[in-house]
């Protein structure tokens, strides 16, 4: 075990990213168990931040697969780079060598096949896999367990080393049991306020730990209004830096910037209706 | 450690009885975090094993409760109520339902619902319009309502069950009977170009593959459906049976997610398992409430761009039709496709006046008869265009 838990915490703090107990624990099982990582968690909640975090930790590589539904191996996995190998074939004017056309030369790597040639293990960051299909996830449940890639005209590539990886999910679709028994499983919840105030410190310096303070528990309360779209910690991070830069120190100090401004906050038109002067007032007096 | 070891088997064990999917190999990985681990913590234990074992929110909700009265002795009083391994498929149908995660009262709460009914004065309205038919022939143009004879009632039934797999079948032919793509594939057009010197004389296409239709059924179970209800409950179990993607969910008062019990293969025993859901049909029918809870509960899991809502129900609301519009135009946004299959429509001189159906057709795509097994086949052709 190269690395303890509380060191993991360390450096995912200096990485800038404020991890709960049970987060480091599970980023901590993963070197020692070598299983992926599942997360799972409303948007807006730093699920992707996780991987970023990770990757500054073992000052490994990050390497991000985005799922969208008709993600396929050649978007994910390989590719033939087709016009190389069409000039190829033109420039000889000779009969073609097959196996010289389909060499490393005229492969080109998509993320999950570059991840595991990697000489250092990277992190690999499958993200919003609920997007893909069911078809993709079974490639992918094959891929995470072996660890190698084969490809007709090549052969098989074994990984020169194992990526960490990290898998988030936001609910669209229901991702198969065998997939989630294969990972480490993780909520991410929206930070409490402590550790959004923090969130807020480390990222916005400035600040000063009583706004920090002040913010965090004015979305603590907004969160509890039973919007349609909670508001995830980009949105505190925008907003905080909204009252920055208009030089609003105290969330009672100028009601009207305030209240304007929390529209940085509000993502749909829905809300917005919902969210009016009368409710932002109620919010913010019960913030001290 | 054998004695740890018997421990963690006997916790995975208590965990599969809560739904956990906990196998040999987490209890392996289990031995060997607390072999490895450089803590010792209760509390940091309890995370890594909840990082292990858990696979699904609901689990992770209830992971810590259990870790604590297993390990650390405390609320025991909450273990003995549910060691008595209430079946773990039931109590995941029902715990989504009205948001309570709980789950464990819930069927008892909908015996409770036997309330004056609404709706009950139509019971006597109106006559089948398909009247002429001969009902000694196959039922398909007989009124449900009408089929008296337990032998043609079980024919109905088999009928329903029969045409939800044919609406499937057909469904699917139509996918692959698609021409030739729009893309060309370069791989294989490459591929063919060697035999010609590497000029690509035979182009090959691909087309993305055409996922089926995803069919998500509700029903409404209350009293004023009564009649129809049990017909529709065979189609629907036709529908999960043989449809890819399927979801059925009841509602009278409330909504209760029936997928897991109808996949019951024998469709009697289904229907049993489903009755005891749906007890207390005949209070009145909350279709705007309803459907709040589908959307804010179920809609996101359950529905994707290619799925179509059916919605069963005569239209008969004790809630306001305010709630229904502002739930519907919500769960358009989410959707393909919303048909609300009406038996009453069938009905002679019926017009869609109860207020709730009025409130809801601006947002309905298909507004369709369905009080006999002709109204529902004629719904396939609507249904394969999707």
């Amino acid at each position: 075990m190269s690395i303890t838990l509380a060191d993991l915490n360390k450096k995912l703090a200096d990485a800038g990213y404020i991890a709960d107990r049970e987060l480091a624990m599970a980023l901590h099982l993963m070197e020692i168990l070598r299983r992926p990582l599942l997360l799972e968690g409303e948007a807006g909640v730093g699920k992707t931040e996780v991987a970023n975090a990770l990757a500054h930790v073992h000052g490994a590589k990050l390497i991000r697969l985005q799922c969208y539904e008709g993600l396929d191996r050649s978007e994910a996995l390989y590719e033939w780079n087709y016009q190389r190998q069409l000039l190829a074939i033109q420039a000889r004017n000779t009969p073609t060598n097959e196996d010289e056309i389909f060499s490393e030369r005229y492969l080109l790597e998509r993320p999950l096949l570059q991840s595991i040639r990697q000489e250092k293990p990277p992190v690999l960051l499958i993200d919003e896999i609920d997007r893909a299909d069911e078809e993709f996830e079974a490639f992918l449940l094959e891929l995470l367990s072996d660890f190698q890639v084969s490809i007709p005209e090549l052969g098989t590539i074994k990984a020169t080393s194992i990526p960490r990886v990290i898998l988030t999910s936001n609910g669209t679709r229901e991702i198969s049991d065998a997939l989630r028994r294969r990972c480490l499983y993780h909520y991410v919840d929206f930070p409490d306020v402590d550790r959004e105030a923090a969130i807020l410190q480390r990222r916005i310096p400035d600040i000063g730990a009583t706004f920090a303070l002040q913010i965090a528990r004015a979305l603590e309360k907004i969160r509890k209004e039973d919007l349609r779209k909670n508001p995830g910690v980009a949105e505190t991070l925008d907003w905080a830096a909204a009252l920055l830069g208009l030089n609003v120190k105290n969330l009672h100090s100028n009601p009207e910037t305030v209240f304007d401004t929390m529209m940085c906050l509000i993502k749909t038109q829905e809300d917005k209706s919902r969210f009016t002067r009368e409710v932002a007032e109620r919010v913010l007096g019960k913030v001290a | 450690m054998n004695a740890v070891l018997l421990r963690i088997s006997a916790f995975s064990q208590l965990l599969r009885n809560h739904g956990f999917v906990a196998g040999l190999g987490e209890c392996a990985d289990a031995a060997r975090i607390i072999a490895e681990l450089d803590s010792q913590r209760p509390a940091d234990l309890r995370s890594a094993f909840k990082a292990l074992f858990c696979s699904r929110v609901s689990d992770w909700k209830e992971f810590d409760e259990l870790f604590n009265s297993f390990w650390l002795g405390s609320g025991m009083k909450n273990l003995l109520k549910v060691g008595g391994a209430s079946p773990v498929s039931s109590q995941s149908t029902l715990s989504p339902m009205a948001g309570k995660t709980t789950g464990q009262n819930d069927t008892s709460e909908l015996a409770d619902q036997i309330s004056g009914s609404a709706g009950q004065e139509i019971e006597d309205g109106g006559t089948g319009k398909s009247e002429g038919a001969s009902s000694t022939e196959t039922s398909g143009h007989t009124d449900f309502r009408k089929i008296a004879d337990p032998m043609e009632l079980a024919k109905a039934h088999a009928a329903a069950a029969q045409l939800a797999k044919a609406m499937r079948t057909r469904l699917t032919r139509r996918d692959r009977a698609r021409a030739k793509g729009r893309r060309i594939d370069l791989r294989a057009t490459i591929r063919h170009s060697v035999g010609h010197g590497g000029i690509p004389i035979e182009l090959s296409f691909r087309q993305r593959k055409t996922r089926p239709l995803r069919l998500i059924v509700l029903l409404d179970a209350s009293g004023s459906m009564q009649m129809y209800t049990a017909v529709f409950t065979r189609f629907i179990h036709g529908v999960l049976d043989s449809f890819h993607e399927a979801e059925a969910f009841v509602f009278h008062t409330r909504l209760a997610h029936i997928s897991a019990a109808m996949k019951e293969k024998n469709a009697t025993r289904a229907l049993e398992h489903m009755s005891l859901m749906t007890q207390g049909v005949g209070g009145g029918t909350r279709i705007g409430e309803s459907l709040a809870t589908f959307n804010k509960w179920h809609a996101k899991r359950v529905l994707n761009s290619r799925s179509c809502v059916m919605i069963l129900s005569d239209g008969y609301d004790t809630g306001t039709p305010e709630i229904l519009a502002r739930e519907l135009k919500r769960l358009r946004q989410r959707c393909r496709r919303i048909a609300w299959l009406n038996p009453m429509m069938g009905w002679n001189g019926y017009k869609p006046d109860a207020r709730a159906m009025q409130a809801a057709l601006p947002y309905l795509d298909l507004f369709a008869p369905a009080h006999n097994l002709e109204s529902l086949a004629a719904l396939e052709p609507y249904l394969a265009r999707l």
